[in-house]
């Protein structure tokens, strides 16, 4: 293998670092109508008037949509194979306005002043009604959230509008209550995250035009083109055949693009009007009108018994859908099964869900997908169990972590075939300096230097439901186009699959040519998100490229006069085996395949997989703690990730330091606060802090590979499981640190005095 | 209003409102490397050069420049494709929206700072966010950029 495990540029690198315009903003048409929304200043109301005539008559103004102008039929900005999981509850602008920002109106004008002054002249007039926002009242209120008759789920989730339930439901294995009841020791304790924002610098933006046959073509930052094709489609109550998505460059994701939060308003603007028309939302509605985490109140109630051993694990969660049930129903799942199985010598489990409707900001996917709630859940209280026990909780872990080869009841019944999960641990404790100051050390100046640990886990792709798609053509002279309907993000996908792509082929990397995505050429792809690309579209690539070296090998052959079987290709040349002087060079083979009935060499590969191997990881941070401040400065972060065979080693690290610092920022910094009112007062990057380069310390991080039997090349995922150590690990070390066990994300300083001074005064 | 300035080395003049930000105003000329994350000054995104001072062009006016010198990645060529290069060979550009502010901001460093070491990069560059890339791997590149420019290990 040339290619496959080294780290070379991405495909995309010197455009990028020379600033060249390859980002949706850049390339949209210079006569794009400026797009802008009126948001509900309320968290729950009802239209009821509007009027739009004295903002029409504003000097530019072209447009204004109101909730009159759309279909009636609803349907999900989810982006997930369809039918999808997530309720259809939404209209592209609904007389019943859910959270403070919802939208009321789109106007579109020929500059961004006219737009804006159109936007104050709207005169709306709202029946303001009682909001629910906190999520423990949500449920069997009186208040309803989707009242509406037309509202309905596509799949059975447990979903029920007349019970503000986006889904519910209880997934079990063995004896959970006699199991329980066996137990020496029984642990029961509740922690809450956050609807932490993905955040990505890149806020959410498209522009829409009528392509040169009349069809309406989608350029956005997305990470699901082809459900987007869908979804638009849908909003607009159009043929599917009339819409065509383009993706160029994205400026970050995080799962924020797995909706399709911007795309919708341009595209029925230019629907209706023939124009071309762009969104860019600014950062303020990127924090407030978006798709963030969902918030999350998880309780954890394990039975171990005296020795260490963890025998049952008993997980409720409830989930903050928000005004709007994208991805409710999918993140929940996470929490229980890609938490508990990290520990698959437990002999039952029980995870029951419910995610419920409140009138605050529909969440979405954000990296991690709910297994970041349940995992920070679970790793807190494994150390609190570890307390009582009076095990270290280092040992804990390795008593009764999953192992390769065991099988993970939790986990689907999936079986661990390729773990390095014992091996990731050791590696971090021994990155890190543990033996030096686990679990606390004094250092005389007011601060504590202190140690925690954390596990995680996570899946690569939706087994039996997403699709990896990848199109191989030989050109002119013997290079290759890879066609693929992925998203590369910063990613990398594009250049870790041409590696993968380019060692089958034996060519070199710049001999193949990454082409997505453009939902009229590009295979069918679900798209980035489930940590699907390196594992599933790598999949398709390895068998479209093994399809391709048949192709050249069975034309090459003929060119020969001999049986495919009879020769090889050594990636510039198909030749006779027996005598390798009768050859023929790819680029005749190209000439004559395509002067000739055979015509060109092209490959379409879909893949699809029965099982989501998951990825493991173990985490390692050394805090120190100011015990009068309560600041917590973070010192080191050693991470070792199995994600099976490393493809490009740099951009696996640079991955999982990225996924690291997030995590960081939710632990310490990260929140969203709303009003009594329901007003979002996390709305900037002044209230909202993510961390700077002076906020997270040095990270380490190295690999633990093992090999995945399904995977390409040996590999599994690396994108979404690097955010989930941080959030336990330093609450496990504040906890070390000063005794003060932090049960609510962030950990803020404030929490952190708090929690000291209530333990003095105790 | 009219404003003339110096762009990358030519000369311009520009027909700007009292509130056209400078920022703005150097995408209209096609500046396409200077990109907007936040409108707040929180982000570094817009970080261009005037009159050789780092600056936040969406909390300038356009009308300030007057007179100015501005250099944007455009401009900047080979004294920033070097350290550009530095990120491709780490993988650190990720996603690039953040790189182009970043560079224009890491070419000013080594403009300004005559010592340099760990603390001082990392404080010089604290108002370049990335969301992508956990910074270490910007850091790696500032190691190996800094080493070769000035010989020392940062």
């Amino acid at each position: 293998m040339k290619y496959v495990n080294t780290s070379i540029r991405k495909k995309d690198a010197i455009q990028l670092v020379t600033g060249q315009p390859v980002y949706t903003e850049d390339i949209a048409p210079k006569n794009c109508l400026v797009v802008k929304l009126l948001k509900s200043p309320y968290a729950n109301a009802i239209i009821k008037s509007i009027d739009t005539s004295i903002a029409e008559k504003v000097p530019g103004v072209v447009k204004i949509v109101t909730y009159k102008d759309v279909s009636q039929k609803r349907f999900t900005l989810a982006g997930q194979t369809y039918p999808e999981a997530s309720p259809c509850d939404r209209l592209l602008l609904d007389k019943h306005l859910r959270y403070v920002g919802d939208n009321v109106a789109i106007v579109a004008g020929e500059n961004e002043k006219a737009v804006l002054k159109a936007l104050k002249l709207i005169k709306v007039e709202y029946e303001v009604l009682t909001p629910i926002l906190d999520p423990k009242e949500a449920k069997d209120n009186e208040i309803l959230i989707h009242p509406e008759e037309s509202w309905f789920a596509q799949c059975p989730v447990g979903a029920d509008n007349k019970r503000n339930l986006v889904a519910s439901g209880c997934d079990e294995d063995g004896d959970v209550d006699r199991i329980m009841s066996e137990c020496d020791v029984v642990i029961e304790r509740t922690y809450k995250t956050k609807a932490v924002q993905q955040a990505m610098m890149e806020t959410f933006r498209t522009y829409t035009e009528m392509d040169n046959y009349g069809r309406l073509k989608v350029v956005s930052s997305t990470q699901i083109p082809f459900h987007v094709r869908r979804i638009v489609a849908n909003a607009l109550g159009i043929e599917k055949s009339k819409v065509r998505v383009v993706k160029p460059r994205i400026g970050g994701g995080f799962g924020a693009k797995q909706s399709a939060i911007s795309e919708i308003y341009p595209a029925i603007i230019t629907y209706l009007t023939g124009r071309p028309a762009m969104i860019i939302f600014t950062r303020e509605e990127s924090q407030t009108i978006s798709s963030p985490r969902h918030a999350m109140e998880v309780t954890v109630k394990i039975g171990a018994d005296k020795d260490g051993r963890i025998r049952v694990c008993d997980m409720y969660a409830l989930s903050n859908s928000g005004a709007y049930g994208e991805h409710g129903p999918t993140t929940v799942g996470l929490t229980g099964h890609k938490s508990m199985a990290l520990y698959s010598k437990m002999e039952a489990f029980r995870f029951k869900y419910d995610v419920v409707y409140t009138n605050v900001m529909s969440a979405g996917a954000y990296r991690g997908y709910g297994a970041t709630q349940g995992i920070f859940a679970l790793e807190s209280c494994i150390d609190e169990l570890a307390e009582i026990l009076k095990i270290d909780p280092i040992k804990l872990r390795f008593q009764n972590m999953t192992r390769e080869g065991m099988l993970m009841p939790a986990y689907y019944g999936e079986t661990a075939n390729a773990c390095a999960l014992d091996r990731c641990l050791e590696k971090a404790k021994e990155m890190s300096n543990w033996d030096k100051y686990y679990p606390a050390k004094d250092m005389g100046n007011g601060k504590i230097r202190a140690m925690g640990a954390a596990l995680a886990m996570q899946s690569s792709s939706i087994s039996n439901i997403d699709i990896g798609g990848m199109t191989l053509k030989l050109g002119d002279g013997g290079f290759y186009n890879m066609i693929v309907g992925c998203t590369d993000m910063g990613t990398g996908c594009d250049t870790i699959l041409a590696q993968m792509v380019a060692d089958i082929l034996d060519t070199e990397i710049d001999n193949i040519s990454t082409f997505g995505v453009d939902t009229d050429v590009s295979p069918y792809d679900s798209g980035s998100y489930a940590s699907s690309t390196t594992y599933l579209t790598g999949r398709a690539a390895i068998k479209c490229a093994n399809l391709m070296r048949e192709k050249i090998v069975e034309v090459g052959s003929g060119i020969l006069e001999k049986e495919a079987s009879e020769c090889e290709f050594d990636g510039k040349f198909v030749f006779e085996s027996e005598n390798v002087e009768n050859k023929v060079s790819l680029a005749d083979i190209v000439t004559k395949a395509q002067s000739s009935p055979v015509g060109q060499l092209m490959v379409t590969v879909s893949e699809q997989s029965t099982v989501s191997p998951p990825p493991f990881m173990a985490g390692v941070v050394e805090i120190e703690l100011d015990k009068e401040t309560g600041v917590v400065e973070i010192i080191n972060f050693s991470a070792c990730v199995d994600c099976g065979t490393v493809i490009n080693p740099n951009l696996a690290r640079v991955q999982a330091e990225g996924g690291i610092v997030q995590g960081i920022g939710m632990a310490l910094s990260e929140d969203v606060v709303y009003s009594k009112e329901g007003r979002d007062y996390s709305n900037s990057f002044m209230e909202y802090k993510i961390p700077s380069r002076l906020d997270m310390g040095e990270i380490s991080v190295e690999f633990e590979s093992s090999y995945e039997p399904t995977g390409p090349f040996g590999a599994k995922s690396i994108g979404e499981i690097v955010i989930n150590t941080p959030s336990p690990a330093i609450c496990n070390a504040i906890y070390n640190a000063v005794g003060v066990r932090i049960r609510e994300l962030p950990a803020t300083p404030v929490k952190i005095v708090e929690g000291i001074l209530e333990k003095e005064n105790m | 209003m009219v404003v003339s300035f110096k762009l990358n080395g030519i000369k311009r003049e520009a027909i700007v409102e009292a509130d056209t930000t400078l920022y703005k105003l150097l995408r209209e000329l096609g500046c396409y490397s200077v990109k907007c994350g936040c409108e707040t000054t929180n982000c570094g995104l817009c970080t261009v050069i005037v009159n050789n001072k780092s600056v936040l062009s969406c909390a300038v006016l356009a009308l300030d420049v007057d007179g100015a010198e501005i250099e944007t990645l455009e401009g900047l060529e080979s004294e920033a494709l070097e350290f550009g290069l530095c990120m491709a060979d780490e993988g650190s550009e990720q996603c690039g929206f953040c790189n182009t502010g970043f560079i224009v901001n890491v070419v000013m460093m080594m403009r300004e700072l005559d010592e340099i070491d760990r603390e001082s990069v990392k404080k010089y560059l604290a108002g370049n966010l990335c969301r992508c890339t956990g910074y270490q791997g910007q850091l790696r590149a500032l190691e190996k950029f800094i080493e070769r420019k000035r010989g020392i290990k940062i």
